[in-house]
């Protein structure tokens, strides 16, 4: 079934392949309002385990705290601004920034990437949905490097507007990051 | 020599009580067979899940390194590592054999935080190199930087199972599946959809028929299990791979504690036999402790809380800290315990910890 999120397999669900359904990434879609203002970040965190970073990490109070560890975030979307702190926080690397008012044409995506190389700005890098199929391209805008190595750097790339809530992963050409696979 | 807590393994369990015991002014020295203090955590690259302000989104050889550096700068604490504790006497006292030889070291409590191991699964070729458990492979490419093989097949499909196959691909080595007996995925979703989307299958439903190979693995089958978990002939599929790595769970590790006379109970939820020990974690043999996955497999969050409130024990047990101060202290730490261990996905230790109060409750009732 083709939707916003592409071709997701219809028997499959998050727990036994890994790959969340459509119910699953609707109740984490930004409204309407918030999508059409700019960036804005998707929290693609659909299990309760004890983990909180992602409020504290936000500055602008937009992720509430929680009130025990177990909850889901709870994202204001009037304060979010799509800064991508939370991104770069998440221990789960289930948070993306999505920017559908880039251009006409294409849109932002902000995408946690622990794989080295780190891709630079301007260089085409494959994109890949939540199954980890190839589909498309999309072109570096930023790399956020993070504070120390330690940090989880977080890619920005610009994508066809159609793969905003397709594309979940990126990997080189010819990538030392994705062989065999 | 003797020492007031001798603490048997330095992982974040063993590391958390020693400290928490030498704050408290306990001498406390710890034996650990490895050359450097870590345990498990010096090989774990992912972030961890928790609290923020206890340390949750730092990565695990950061939390290994930070309790390593806190314990190399207590002067109450005495480090034995590179050091195998051989066995445990009744006269409190413990054999160790280290770079200076076999000696004995006494101590007035114990803790002991000695992890666990892995559980090997039946197949045939299963004793061809190349197969691995999954915490070899993370030690290879984690501590030793040496990649396992080029192509593997990951068998359990637990946090490790799936934590190993995304660092497997981090190191420019393909994950061709990861197979799961069970139904369901067993680890977080997070970390599922994380491989997931690397181009990983995840097969539930799934398990490793058998290895080939001559000399080493050269190639595995898979097939699909009933609901009885035997495979279904006619569903095979050969993998193209040189490398089987076995994430099928964890056991206890209590040969110390069977040793000391500790009292075990058999309890599948918390991965096998473990020791009998009441809310500060002390086992019915008064003064021996016990943290960690050697009392229960669950993982380094909760054992390094579990670790703490064993040595605020030792430290109250031995008169170093009134009883209020620690009680006060203590019901923090179990509060916090309680509360990570409150989701959906903990109720298996629940009811596995549930299962050891009840066993406590019974004795002291009687």
């Amino acid at each position: 079934m083709k939707n916003l999120y592409g071709d997701l397999p219809e028997k499959d669900s998050l727990l036994s392949s890994g790959i969340p359904s459509v119910e699953d990434l609707d109740r984490v879609l930004p409204p309407p309002e918030a999508r059409r203002k700019g960036p804005v970040a998707v929290l693609e965190c659909f299990q309760k385990i004890p983990c909180d970073p992602c409020a504290q990490a936000c500055k602008l109070g937009a992720i509430k705290e929680f009130s025990d560890v177990n909850d889901l975030p709870v994202i204001d979307w009037t304060k979010c601004t799509g800064c991508g702190q939370c991104v770069a926080a998440c221990p789960g690397l289930a948070i993306f920034v999505v920017d559908e008012t880039y251009s006409p044409e294409e849109c932002l995506i902000a995408m946690p990437h622990e794989f080295v190389p780190l891709p630079e700005r301007d260089q085409v890098v494959l994109l890949y949905d939540r199954a980890g199929r190839h589909v498309g391209e999309g072109i570096v805008h930023r790399v956020i490097r993070g504070r120390d190595k330690l940090a989880t750097p977080v890619v920005w790339v610009r994508a066809p507007k159609a793969l905003a809530y397709v594309a979940r992963a990126l990997g080189l050409p010819e990538s030392q990051g994705r062989s065999g696979n | 020599m003797e020492y007031e807590l001798v603490v048997v393994g330095g992982g974040p369990a063993g590391l958390s009580g020693a400290l928490k015991a030498a704050q408290n002014g306990v001498r406390v020295a710890i034996v650990d067979r490895q050359e450097e203090l870590g345990g498990q955590l010096v090989k774990q690259t992912h972030k961890f899940f928790g609290w923020s302000r206890r340390g949750a989104g730092i990565r695990g050889i950061e939390i290994g390194r930070r309790l390593r550096n806190a314990v190399l700068a207590q002067p109450h604490i005495t480090v034995f590592t590179g050091t195998e504790a051989l066995g445990y006497y009744p006269d409190n006292s413990l054999l160790i054999e280290g770079p200076s030889g076999v000696s004995r070291i006494t101590g007035k409590t114990f803790l002991f935080a000695t992890g666990a191991q892995e559980r090997m699964i039946l197949f045939p070729g299963n004793d061809l190199p190349g197969v691995y458990g999954a915490g070899a492979v993370q030690t290879l490419m984690n501590v030793y930087g040496v990649r396992p093989g080029r192509s593997v097949l990951m068998v359990g499909s637990g946090n490790i199972g799936l934590i190993v196959s995304y660092q497997l691909r981090q190191a420019g080595v393909a994950v061709r599946a990861i197979v799961e007996a069970l139904p369901q995925i067993g680890g977080y979703a997070v970390h599922a959809s994380k491989v997931r989307r690397l181009g990983i299958p995840i097969l539930t439903r799934h398990s490793i028929k058998e290895a080939h190979g001559k000399e080493c693995v050269e190639g595995a089958t898979i097939w699909e299990l009933d609901d009885k978990f035997r495979g279904i002939p006619g569903t095979e599929k050969d993998l193209d791979v040189d490398v089987i790595c076995l994430a099928t769970g964890l056991t206890p590790l209590g040969d110390l504690l069977w040793q000391a006379g500790v009292s075990m109970t058999y309890v599948p939820e918390l991965g096998g036999f473990v020791p009998i020990y009441d809310e500060n974690m002390e086992t019915e043999r008064p003064g021996i402790f016990v943290a960690g996955d050697a009392a229960g497999i669950e993982e380094a969050s909760t054992a390094m809380l579990c670790g703490e409130i064993a040595g605020l024990a030792v430290a109250a047990k031995l008169g170093k800290i009134p009883r209020h101060r620690f009680e006060e202290e203590r019901n923090v730490l179990a509060r916090e315990l309680a509360a990570l261990r409150s989701g959906p996905l903990s109720s298996k230790v629940r009811t596995g910890y549930e299962r050891i109060r009840a066993l406590v409750q019974g004795r002291r009732g009687s």
